[in-house]
């Protein structure tokens, strides 16, 4: 086709102006772009920089060991062991299911933890340890190792878990460590990051739970850099954490381990403090539980046992339950009525069995009446009608007012779980609780102990020891924390009359020395260690009138749930006193029968610090001591000792 | 002036031809794909043989290719272009057919050695028939309705079966390449417009139809969409690509991490890195100074193109040449817009540089026939 050169020399001029047009548009692009790396690169680098490094660098953290615990001489309590655990990485495994299958004939594994595995390897990153097996043997440790070539990808790790080498002896008062919960999370309103850790433990109940920020310590962090899925690819650098500090507590670990044993087989609770600082030397409460099962879970079974069982395991009564201190009040009434002036220690009222007030007959615990008492001879043989007499001219408040003195009633500061408060009734707090007036026969009642006044172990051995000081002593249970002494308490004077005083504890020396004593049977022979003490016995029920007529049925014939509870309270030496101890036998029948003969024990093995020579016994106990003696040496805690290896 | 009115003695022949290549753009062809093998080596941690090495061979296979494309006269390509865009359009529905699916898209036929893509293939035919077309039409008629409308169909068919594979991004390049043939060849101001707006017009009907039953685009390329639109919506998702691609590209700074330092590609936070992404690297490891020196030479390959194609008084040889240097030009322009967050996430490799054998291969034989214009243009 032939065209005039007019007309194509016409297309050729229009291409190169459209050619021109389209470059310079080109050229206008790419302006653009070079404008907008620019922008990007140059101005924005530094955000860009920081998001890559965001993208690039994780922070890892370090979980500190925690702190260990120990006893005032040194004895371990709570302490990190090397615990191995078996974990499975599934990218070096390859087949994951037959590795599974040989790990499983080497080592016990359960079906829980086959499954539990399996999902968490199908959940997580391929290169990513998943426990299979937790708290592994050394011996399974060594098959695994020995057998390591057909094991693909399964590594044995070390890590610490808490141990509790007393076992059961130790339950209540430091409590067990468990792995944080969301319940625990939702408490907490910010959360220490080491806490979002997996499995990361902490201390659930005692004193493991009380001093958590102590013992817990500060999270170490490395910073590593990891790729788009999170595999760490080298660390950049570390920082250490710092370790949880140790504690040292004021128990003596031998005497808790006595007074558990001595405890086995009742339902009960027993405190030993030190007169002269407050110092507990053993807070005991049976029966007990291995705190080492909650660490490493413990099983459904299990857990029902102790919660099903009727003498409450898991329960510390020694700070948690609270009875009513029946006879061993009476020493707060009697201080009450000398400190107000109502009576002498000469001054008598006379027992005859019974007593009429308002129309109702409060009964003495002898039916045949003491006849004309004083107030030492009332305390040694605990007869109920004085301090009817005497509670009735002094009113409830003064009565209430000595006990909060002697530390009833009140909320004590003790780094244990659940510590209770018990109470010292007033008609202030009758009237707001149950909304009805107090009455005369509530403060009768309370006379001896019955009624409203509830008070737990803990605080009946403050009482007996602030009797025992005349100061205010308060309980301390943590010695020293990273080897720095805890300050003592002050411990101001009562404000009492100390002759007062002589006359409250000269009465219950005769309890236990004088051969009309409520506890003459149980006391000690040799001199410089005598006791002064006071039996009580708490019901838990009521005695009707029929049943009185029809002679009252001794504890042996009812149900163990309504038999009276068992209290002894005592100091020792009544010269120089150096410990107090509050016995609880719950439902044990009475208190001079079975709680002082506990009490006695508990306070000559506290003060010989070890087995006490027989002849500090009276002559015809010694047989029966002699085999209880050996008995108890044979004791063991539940569980204490090796704790490590899988059962 | 058309072939027959070439004085052919004045043309070179023979072996001869060698001295008349454009050597300077081979030159600035070999430093593009230089930055390629480069950054190949790189994304692949320091591995030769996994990207880099293929590329290499697939370079000097598509020199040789190159080399032959110009040897052969331009005359002879301007008639063989009916021809090439015919089976050009025939391999398009072959995918159609026996395709292999990758992406959700129906893209390749597997020749054993290598996947073809028709569709790339179909660019640089497009380019030679509207240019061939263009070339026998008059001038008076170009802008006549009825001679519009057969450029059109020309350009709509291909773009019809690259949009039903899916692949929008293609569909796009085809058609903004031919649109851009047609302009070059002198059509009316008015057709333009008129194709713009309607496009408008056909956007604001694609979005409108989501959700409803006559949806017109596919799900994912809604979400590429919407993605492109705001990319923190949805960072570890759909999102994720772009968010990253950015934090590489703007973290290089002025003079990049140094070279092999790139966190974000080292460490895989970027997708696709060696195809599509390839550029964030590049402008990771050495900054503005490098991203900027890969975008002067692509600036240079194109002045190149445009002054041999003004120099060059053949019609046919003059609308190739600058038909394949759009071509050239939306391929990188649209990858770095996609990977600097200013266009969506469409799937066009970065040219010479992406690793990838047909787009390269296709590339370096369409610049066979700018070399072929070069060498024959009439003197």
């Amino acid at each position: 086709m032939k065209r005039p050169d007019k007309d194509s020399a016409a297309g050729a001029r229009k291409m190169t102006r459209r050619a021109l047009i389209l470059g310079g548009a080109q050229a206008g692009f790419m302006g653009l772009l070079a404008l907008r790396m620019r922008y990007m690169q140059v101005e924005e680098a530094d955000k860009f920089r920081l998001l890559a490094e965001e993208n690039r660098i994780n922070i890892r953290l370090i979980p500190p060991a925690r702190g260990e615990i120990f006893d005032r001489n040194g004895a371990p309590i709570a302490v990190n062991n090397p615990a191995y655990r078996i974990s499975l990485t599934r990218e070096d495994a390859g087949d994951v299911e037959e590795v599974l299958r040989r790990l499983t004939s080497l080592i016990k594994l359960t079906d829980e933890e086959l499954e539990r595995a399996q999902t968490e390897l199908k959940r997580t990153q391929p290169f990513f340890p998943v426990t299979v097996a937790d708290q592994v043997a050394w011996s399974d440790v060594t098959q695994i190792a020995v057998n390591a070539p057909a094991l693909p990808g399964v590594t044995p790790e070390v890590g610490l878990t808490r141990t509790y080498p007393q076992g059961s002896d130790f339950a209540h008062v430091v409590g067990y460590v468990g792995p944080v919960s969301d319940y625990d999370l939702s408490k907490m309103e910010a959360p220490d990051q080491l806490l979002l850790i997996p499995r990361f433990q902490i201390g659930k109940v005692g004193v493991e739970a009380k001093l958590e920020e102590e013992l817990r310590g500060k999270a170490g962090a490395r910073r590593v850099e990891v790729n788009h899925v999170g595999r760490e690819m080298r660390e950049l650098d570390r920082r250490e954490g710092q370790q949880g500090e140790n504690l040292q507590l004021t128990i003596d670990a031998n005497l808790q381990t006595y007074v558990q044993g001595r405890l086995d087989g009742e339902s009960a609770a027993a405190v030993v403090m030190d007169v002269t600082n407050g110092d507990i030397l053993a807070i005991g409460s049976a029966p007990s539980f291995d705190p080492n099962l909650f660490v490493r879970g413990i099983s459904v079974s299990d857990y029902r046992a102790l919660t099903e069982n009727k003498y409450r395991p898991l329960a510390a009564k020694s700070v948690q339950g609270i009875y009513p201190p029946g006879s061993t009040f009476k020493m707060v009434v009697g201080l009450a009525g000398l400190d107000a002036g109502i009576i002498g220690p000469e001054d008598t009222f006379y027992c005859r069995g019974h007593l009429e007030v308002s129309g109702r007959r409060f009964h003495c615990w002898k039916g045949s009446g003491h006849g004309s008492m004083n107030l030492e001879g009332s305390l040694r043989e605990s007869c109920d009608i004085y301090y009817y007499e005497l509670a009735m001219q002094l009113g409830i408040e003064k009565i209430s007012a000595m006990a909060q003195k002697l530390g009833l009633g009140d909320r004590i500061d003790l780094p244990m779980s659940a510590v209770a408060q018990g109470l010292a009734p007033t008609k202030a707090w009758k009237r707001e609780a149950r909304g009805e007036d107090w009455m005369i026969g509530d403060t009768v009642n309370s006379a001896i102990g019955q009624g409203f006044v509830l008070a737990s172990p803990l605080q009946l051995t403050v009482m007996t020891a602030r009797i025992a000081a005349g100061r205010a002593v308060q309980p301390r249970l943590i010695k020293k924390i990273n080897g720095i002494e805890q300050p003592i308490a002050d411990a101001p004077s009562l404000g009492l009359n100390e002759n007062h005083l002589r006359q409250i504890r000269k009465g219950m020396f005769s309890v236990s020395n004088n051969r009309k004593g409520t506890a003459y049977g149980s006391r000690i022979i040799a001199e410089q260690y005598r006791m002064a003490g006071k039996t009580g016995t708490s019901q838990v029920r009521n005695i009707t009138a029929k049943e009185r007529a029809a002679g009252v049925r001794s504890n042996a014939d009812l149900p163990w749930e309504r038999r009276d509870h068992a209290l002894f309270v005592n100091f020792a030496p009544y010269e120089n006193p150096k410990v107090a101890v509050a016995v609880v036998i719950e439902h044990g029948g009475g208190g001079s029968a079975v709680a002082a003969p506990v009490a006695r024990d508990i306070t000559l093995q506290a003060l010989f610090q070890g087995e006490p020579p027989l002849d500090a016994y009276p002559q015809k106990d010694r047989p029966r001591v002699q085999e209880m003696q050996k008995k108890l040496r044979e004791y063991r805690p539940a569980a204490g000792t090796d704790a490590k290896s899988r059962a | 002036m058309s072939f027959l009115e070439y004085n052919v003695k004045t043309t070179p022949s023979g072996i001869r031809k060698v001295l008349y290549l454009n050597w300077p753009l081979i030159l600035l062809l070999a430093a593009v794909a230089s930055f390629g093998f480069l950054m190949l080596y790189s994304v692949a941690g320091g591995n030769l043989g996994a990207w880099a090495m293929p590329q290499m061979k697939r370079f000097v296979l598509g020199l040789t290719v190159m080399f032959a494309v110009a040897m052969v006269p331009i005359w002879l390509w301007r008639n063989l272009s009916v021809v090439a865009y015919l089976g050009s359009l025939v391999l398009l529905l072959a995918v159609e057919f026996f395709g292999a699916v990758g992406m959700g898209a129906q893209r390749w036929i597997d020749l054993g050695f290598m996947r073809l893509q028709p569709s790339e293939l179909m660019k640089i035919t497009l380019v030679m028939v509207l240019a061939a077309y263009y070339d026998a039409l008059p001038v008076s008629r170009t802008s006549r309705p009825l001679w519009v409308i057969i450029p059109v169909l020309l350009i709509l068919t291909p773009t019809y079966l690259v949009l039903t594979q899916p692949d929008l991004g293609t569909a796009l390049l085809l058609m903004i390449g031919g649109a851009a043939v047609m302009f070059l060849a002198g059509v009316h101001w008015a057709y333009f417009v008129a194709v713009l707006t309607a496009g408008i017009g056909a956007v604001t009907a694609v979005f409108k139809s989501r959700g409803t039953d006559w949806q017109l685009i596919k799900d994912y390329q809604f979400r590429r969409i919407d993605t492109f639109l705001d990319p923190s919506n949805d960072p570890l998702g759909a999102g994720y690509h772009i968010t990253q691609a950015k934090i590489a590209l703007g973290s290089g700074g002025w003079t990049g991490r140094g070279y092999m330092q790139g966190t974000q590609s080292r460490l895989n936070f970027l997708p696709e890195k060696h195809t599509d992404f390839i550029f964030t690297t590049l402008a990771e490891e050495f900054g503005f100074v490098g991203a900027f020196s890969l975008l002067a030479l692509y600036a240079l390959i194109i002045v190149f193109c445009v002054s041999s194609a003004l120099a060059n008084k053949d019609r046919f040889a003059s609308l190739l040449t600058l038909g394949i240097a759009t071509t050239f030009f939306l391929f990188f322009a649209v990858n770095m817009s996609m990977v600097m967050g200013l266009a969506p996430v469409v799937g066009v490799p970065l040219p010479l540089v992406s690793y990838g054998g047909s787009a390269m291969l296709v590339l370096l034989a369409a610049f066979g026939l700018v070399q072929s214009a070069h060498i024959h243009r009439p003197r």
